[in-house]
């Protein structure tokens, strides 16, 4: 099995993934994205929502994966990065429409919707967000 | 706690084609069972190490694979942590014997890499990440590390050519080692001019894919003595778990669930830092190693690269690290690797390691790591 | 009044000049350059389609609307490149800019008038209060032949606009449409690259049909040139437009703010759409603007279209057209090759 090619599994997190919504602890007040079901600070003491999180946030650390996994193989070389969004949390995705001075630590990026993966030439398309330098 | 290691074995690691996973497992069982000086009806029970023969080859219940091939109708345990599976499967062969439950058992890593193509096996290994928040978009191990390393060079100042010592150095020992994937001593240009594979690692940074096996025997220590002259007993072991993914971390350049597996095994052990005399570490890539001395408080935060540029850590040096070439000289079986690092203590313990021998070595520590960090488990061990 | 209420374009960064390509098939770049007024189109990342530039355009439109997505009734998504031949686009786009589920939805082919087609589908459904705002948006990436004249000009880009009887910033004074069955430019089902009928192409189809839907636009309304400030049609090169404008009486000047396709091509479902967006970026109140776009197979629809004083301060919130076409890297043929034939 390579990428992720079950349907339900896909359609499971388009909401997260597309509109970078993720948790809200109202307990102890910590956001989570990617969400959480159970609040780890809180555990049975947490009551989670849904929040919807800013775009914009800072690359932490990168790297250009130059070695693809399955399915990603005509895409290289394409950077990866850890992100601490504005609001928090912090995540990992693709960075696009960079120049190379732009990866650098402490760079300012915006959330941007692509594709992240094509189930060959009869599986569906998976979508999601990647971040662009601002 | 006191558990002895009475038989030790493995296979040659490296690309073996003609050998399959129960053919791998097998070898290793056997060599440990023939090095214990029992027979297979002695063992209690099985404790196998394997993180995705599922994956590599559509394998799934190999516990029971391997206990059939033996011969044997024991209890048979897959343990599986990502790459800290050998590790982890020792741990639980320890508390079989401490609870009393069993006497003899035998504690096994093995996997089977390279009947996938390179693409494949980097899709597989990445089911030891966040399948949906990391390996979704793209991610890969190497890039995984890449991303520790350049924060650790961003935050310490480690430099490119400290971590292509990591690879000199235990190439340097696997050139030693007979059963190590790449036995050829290279350079640090070697290292640095070797293709990119996720910046700032290149092909030299990063751990082999391998297909091998590794085996202790175990047993109670009031019954060391009956099986051997030269029992060398675990007298320490810690485990922890961290977050999944590596972005969840309070840290980027630390793995607490080392600096906690490592703080419970110092402690029931009762030894520190000053009395270990050998450690096997668990660089999947070179910075790993780095990280991992600092972790386990063989040096303060941040300073892992210098013991590199001090010669510390050479087989000669103050702190030995990885005498056997570590995952990067000796090859990464993912399930098998966690055994392998106690097989070689138990041949510095021995004094039996011949041309990596660390002298009068007397304690040594294994260390394992699952992911980007989501397990480690430490061992102790001690003559 | 009905009117658009935000608006939004968006164009992949990537530009690839007539030289660039013409030097691969030996031809002469400067003769290609001048017979079609272009000189350079744009090239979408290897991970952008139809469904992700239309998602970028929309979310132009939202912030510059400032409406709740949750409030969209309607998404029309116009395109002769839809990601999927079965599943809309419209789904995929609606869920990335957060819309509720209660909205009507469908993708819609019209070579290049499917995004203007879903306007006036839009506005019925608002015309009869059926829903409060609707969004249509013309999107596409366009593929070509390699060595084919197309080429040239096949480009990626999109524009998105929501519609309502709220904030209206340009009212839709009038649409006026004419259809007909001339096979201008096809692609059978399953084949990859479209074809044409070359010089059929021009008298037949596209000028007759702009020509007659931009008279029948203004017959309707009782308008004549003069009363316009601002001209846009489709542009699938540079010729035909100037042409257009020269044979209905438009001054190449009210033609210019929204001329785009020198700098990025035809964008095909996007191109009227992104000429009127780039014109709305500019446009004072009061002023009116005429658009007709052209679809092979074949059909124009046309809109007249008056700026209101809500305008100035709303724009200020989106990216402009203009943005987008300055914001630019050019890519080599081997380059361009990998990124058009890599999906």
């Amino acid at each position: 099995m390579g990428h992720e090619s079950s349907v339900p599994l896909f359609w499971r997190l388009i909401k997260p993934r597309y509109q970078l919504i993720g948790t809200k602890c109202k307990t102890c007040g910590n956001l989570f994205y990617p969400p959480k079901y159970l609040c780890p600070v809180c555990r049975k003491e947490g009551k989670l929502e849904e929040i919807k999180l800013k775009k914009s946030g800072k690359i932490l650390t990168f790297s250009i994966v130059r070695s693809a996994p399955s399915g990603f193989e005509k895409e290289t070389p394409y950077p990866v990065a850890i992100i601490e969004l504005d609001d928090g949390p912090k995540l990992t995705s693709q960075i696009v429409d960079y120049k190379p001075e732009d990866l650098k630590i402490g760079r300012k990026v915006e959330a941007c919707f692509r594709r992240i993966y094509t189930d060959g030439k009869e599986g569906i398309i998976n979508y999601g967000l990647k971040f662009r330098p601002v | 706690m006191k558990v002895a290691v009475i038989g030790i074995g493995t296979t040659e690691f490296g690309e073996n084609w003609d050998k399959n996973l129960r053919q791998l497992a097998i070898e290793a069982g056997t060599k440990a069972i023939i090095d214990a000086g029992i027979r297979g009806r002695d063992l209690d029970a099985i404790y196998l190490g394997n993180m995705s023969a599922g994956r590599f080859v559509g394998q799934e219940h190999v516990a029971a694979l391997v206990s059939g091939e033996l011969g044997l109708s024991i209890p048979a345990l897959r343990i599986e942590g990502a790459c800290a599976s050998g590790g982890l499967a020792l741990r639980q062969g320890i508390f079989s014997i401490l609870s009393g439950q069993h006497d003899i058992v035998l504690v096994g890593g093995a996997e089977k890499m390279t009947d996938l193509m390179t693409d494949g096996v980097t899709s597989s290994l990445m089911g030891a990440a966040d399948q949906e928040w990391e390996a979704y978009y793209g991610v890969t191990f190497p890039s995984l590390y890449a991303m520790i390393a350049r924060r650790h060079m961003f935050e310490f100042g480690t430099t490119r050519e400290q971590m292509a010592k990591v690879a000199v150095k235990n190439h340097h020992n696997g050139f030693l080692n007979p059963i190590a994937q790449f036995k050829k001593e290279i350079t640090i240009e070697d290292v640095l001019k070797s293709p990119m594979v996720a910046d700032p690692l290149t092909l030299f940074d990063c751990s082999p894919i391998t297909d091998g096996a590794a085996t202790l025997i175990l047993c109670k220590e009031e019954w060391a003595k009956k099986y051997t002259d030269d029992p060398i007993y675990i007298i320490g072991s810690g485990q922890a778990s961290d977050t999944l993914a590596l972005h969840d971390r309070k840290s980027l350049t630390t793995l607490d669930a080392t600096v906690k597996a490592a703080k419970e095994a110092y402690k029931q052990s009762g030894i520190t830092t000053k009395g270990v005399d050998v450690v096997e570490v668990h660089d999947c890539f070179t910075i790993a190693e780095i990280v991992a001395t600092e972790d386990l408080g063989f040096c303060k935060k941040g300073e892992g690269g210098k013991l590199l540029d001090e010669g510390l850590t050479e087989i000669g040096g103050k702190i030995p690290v990885n005498t056997s070439g570590g995952l990067k000289a000796v090859g990464h079986p993912v399930g098998a690797s966690g055994i392998k690092q106690a097989v070689e203590i138990v041949l510095q313990l021995r004094g039996k390691a011949d041309k990596r021998q660390v002298k009068d070595a007397e304690i040594g520590l294994t260390h394992n790591v699952g992911g980007s960090g989501g397990t480690a488990v430490v061992h102790i061990f001690s003559r | 009044m009905i009117g658009i209420v935000g608006y939004g374009g968006y164009i992949p960064r990537f530009r690839i000049k007539v030289e660039e390509i013409a030097a691969v098939w030996g031809s002469n770049a400067n003769s290609i350059k001048k017979g079609l007024d272009v000189e350079e189109k744009s090239v979408p990342s290897i991970d952008e389609d139809t469904a992700t530039i239309s998602v970028e355009a929309a979310l132009n439109a939202l912030k510059m609307a400032g409406i709740d997505p949750k409030e969209i009734g309607a998404i029309y998504i116009g395109s002769e490149s839809h990601p999927y031949a079965v599943k809309p686009t419209s789904t995929i786009v609606g869920e990335a800019i957060g819309c509720s589920t209660e909205y009507t939805s469908a993708d819609t082919e019209f070579a290049c008038k499917a995004g203007t087609a879903g306007i006036q589908m839009v506005m019925g459904l608002i015309q009869g209060d059926y829903i409060k705002f609707g969004l249509a948006i013309g999107a596409d990436t366009a593929q070509s032949k390699p060595g084919d004249a197309l080429e040239y000009t096949a480009a990626a880009g999109g524009a998105a606009f929501i519609i309502g009887k709220n904030g209206i910033i340009a009212e839709i004074e009038g649409t006026y449409s004419c259809s007909s069955d001339t096979p201008d430019f096809w692609r059978r089902d399953t084949i990859e690259y479209p074809s044409h009928g070359g010089r059929f192409t021009g008298i037949p189809a596209y000028f007759k049909h702009t020509v007659s839907a931009t008279q029948g636009m203004m017959n309707k309304l009782g308008f004549k040139p003069n009363d316009f400030d601002f001209v846009v049609f489709h542009m699938p090169n540079g010729k035909f437009p100037k042409r257009a404008a020269k044979m209905l009486g438009f001054d190449f000047k009210k033609l210019e703010p929204g001329f785009v396709v020198q700098k990025i091509g035809n964008t095909y479902s996007g191109s009227s759409l992104l000429g009127l967006a780039a014109i709305l970026d500019i446009a004072k109140p009061g002023q009116r603007i005429l658009i007709t776009s052209y679809g092979s197979g074949a059909g124009s629809d046309s809109f007249s279209i008056k700026v209101t004083d809500l305008i100035e301060e709303k724009r200020k919130n989106a990216n402009k057209v203009q943005d987008y076409i300055d914001n630019r890297e050019y890519v080599t043929y081997a380059h361009y090759t990998r990124l058009r034939r890599g999906i």
